[in-house]
């Protein structure tokens, strides 16, 4: 037999959590509404659509190890570093299509950013490209010079703002996971990158990788990605096909 | 008279003992043992890449590099490895083995699923002047020059067993840190003019031939290394 008085209390205490909960409930909803009204979701500024220009990218082919130039017509952003990932993104798009020459999962979205920063000065860096000569070597002509002078990057007055720059190019952990492996296939996959980044960019002179936000040792257990590219030496490249 | 028959001895007869001793044929200085290091790419929970049929990269690279062994000791050349088993070896500690075993060439093993025929790299390091005191990251770059020779050597024997090579300059961290003629050998299918692969990387006898490739290119590299 339960006691008169802990039926009393159990009751009260019922009641009071049902009150609570709804106080709570009405509480929320208030701060809810108190945050829409803060916020103004219009519109105040039309949508900027940049227009369509060329765009040159060095787009690697695995069957016989070249990188050539490209020039795809697409919607560049006037800000650098926005222009640096749309124009790795779309070379990352081809390299995820069906049929690739040179396959590599992932698309545009693997690049998370591109950061433009003022080159700093050296030492022992790597350069991007540059192959050994041989008698039966014939030169491909990556990147031409007349593609350099296609999209320059935004005149300014500053002086800071023309010198040489440093792209440092994020990636997402899951492209790196998903890339091939191999020597040939990464270093194709990096040179490239560089490459059209130096064409598109013409300021860029070296180029940092980072995945996720950290430095990685390779990025697909072979090619070293914690080196500075130089984009310098990526005018010309040989490679040796008997 | 003591003195006298100690002057004579000190004047007279060291002279013409040290005349005597120089004027005997030296004998011939025993000559430097030539070595190579095999890195066989990979091992333990670093599988490397993963090829046809399931095969990981580590034990591919592995088979190749006592393939190899075996060929060059038979030759008379001394070989170091950097591992012998399945197990890990850091970057570094590659590098380390490499530059401890002095050696006058060092073959970095590794093998890929795309391309086709062979793959040569050296380090895409500028050359620099030897330093006394190299930097670890950079050590390669004093022999650069020699490495592209060395990749030039190894080219032409592959072309001459019939197989497609592709000389190219790459950025491999342990490589970048030998203090050694060091060449990064990759090897992919063999394919034909149709890309139609003729030769996996299962295929023994594609194996065998490769190794053999490798092995006549060190004994080449040996002759023009002992060359005055």
């Amino acid at each position: 037999m339960i006691p008169r008085y802990q039926v009393y209390l159990f009751s009260f205490l019922l009641l009071a959590s049902l009150a609570m909960g709804a106080a709570l409930w009405h509480l929320r909803e208030r701060a809810h509404q108190r945050l829409l009204v803060g916020q103004d979701s219009a519109p105040t500024s039309a949508p900027a659509v940049a227009p369509a220009e060329q765009a040159a990218l060095l787009v690697a082919n695995d069957t016989d190890g070249s990188i050539l130039t490209q020039l795809h017509s697409l919607p560049l952003p006037a800000d650098p570093g926005a222009r640096a990932r749309a124009v790795l993104g779309k070379l990352l798009d081809l390299y995820a299509a069906p049929n690739a020459a040179h396959p590599v999962p992932g698309g545009a979205s693997s690049v998370v950013q591109v950061f433009l920063l003022p080159a700093p000065e050296i030492a022992g860096a790597a350069p991007a490209a540059g192959k050994p000569k041989s008698a039966d070597s014939r030169t491909v002509v990556i990147l031409p010079r007349e593609s350099r002078s296609v999209i320059a990057g935004s005149p300014t007055q500053d002086a800071q703002q023309t010198g040489p720059l440093l792209a440092v190019v994020n990636l997402t952990g899951k492209f790196a996971a998903g890339h091939p492996s191999g020597i040939e296939t990464e270093m194709l996959t990096v040179l490239s990158i560089c490459g059209t980044l130096r064409a598109n960019l013409p300021r860029v002179t070296q180029v940092r990788f980072l995945v996720d936000g950290q430095q990685r040792a390779t990025l697909a257990g072979h090619v070293d990605l914690t080196r500075t590219y130089l984009t310098d030496d990526l005018l010309t490249a040989e490679e040796v096909h008997p | 008279m003591r003195w006298t028959k100690f002057a004579f001895t000190v004047l007279v007869v060291a002279p013409l003992a040290g005349v005597l001793a120089l004027a005997q044929p030296a004998p011939p200085a025993p000559q430097a043992r030539f070595v190579v290091v095999l890195d066989a790419a990979h091992g333990g929970d670093d599988t490397g890449g993963r090829l046809a049929n399931g095969q990981l990269e580590k034990s591919f690279t592995l088979a190749i590099s006592v393939r190899l062994r075996s060929l060059l000791t038979a030759r008379g050349i001394q070989v170091v490895t950097t591992r012998d088993s399945d197990v890990t070896v850091e970057p570094d500690k590659r590098a380390e083995i490499s530059n401890h075993a002095a050696a006058h060439a060092c073959l970095s093993l590794h093998a890929t699923q795309s391309g086709s025929g062979v793959y040569l790299f050296a380090s895409s390091l500028a050359p620099a002047d030897p330093a006394r005191f190299p930097a670890w990251k950079t050590a390669q770059a004093a022999w650069v020059t020699r490495s592209i020779k060395l990749a030039g050597v190894l080219n032409a024997a592959l072309l001459n067993a019939g197989m497609s090579v592709t000389l190219s300059r790459t950025s491999v961290s342990a490589m970048d840190s030998m203090a050694c003629p060091a060449v990064a050998v990759e090897i992919a299918p063999e394919q034909n003019a149709k890309h139609e692969t003729i030769a996996g990387l299962d295929n023994q006898d594609y194996q065998a031939r490769v190794a053999a490739a490798l092995a006549a290119a060190l004994l080449e590299w040996r002759t023009e290394a002992r060359q005055p």
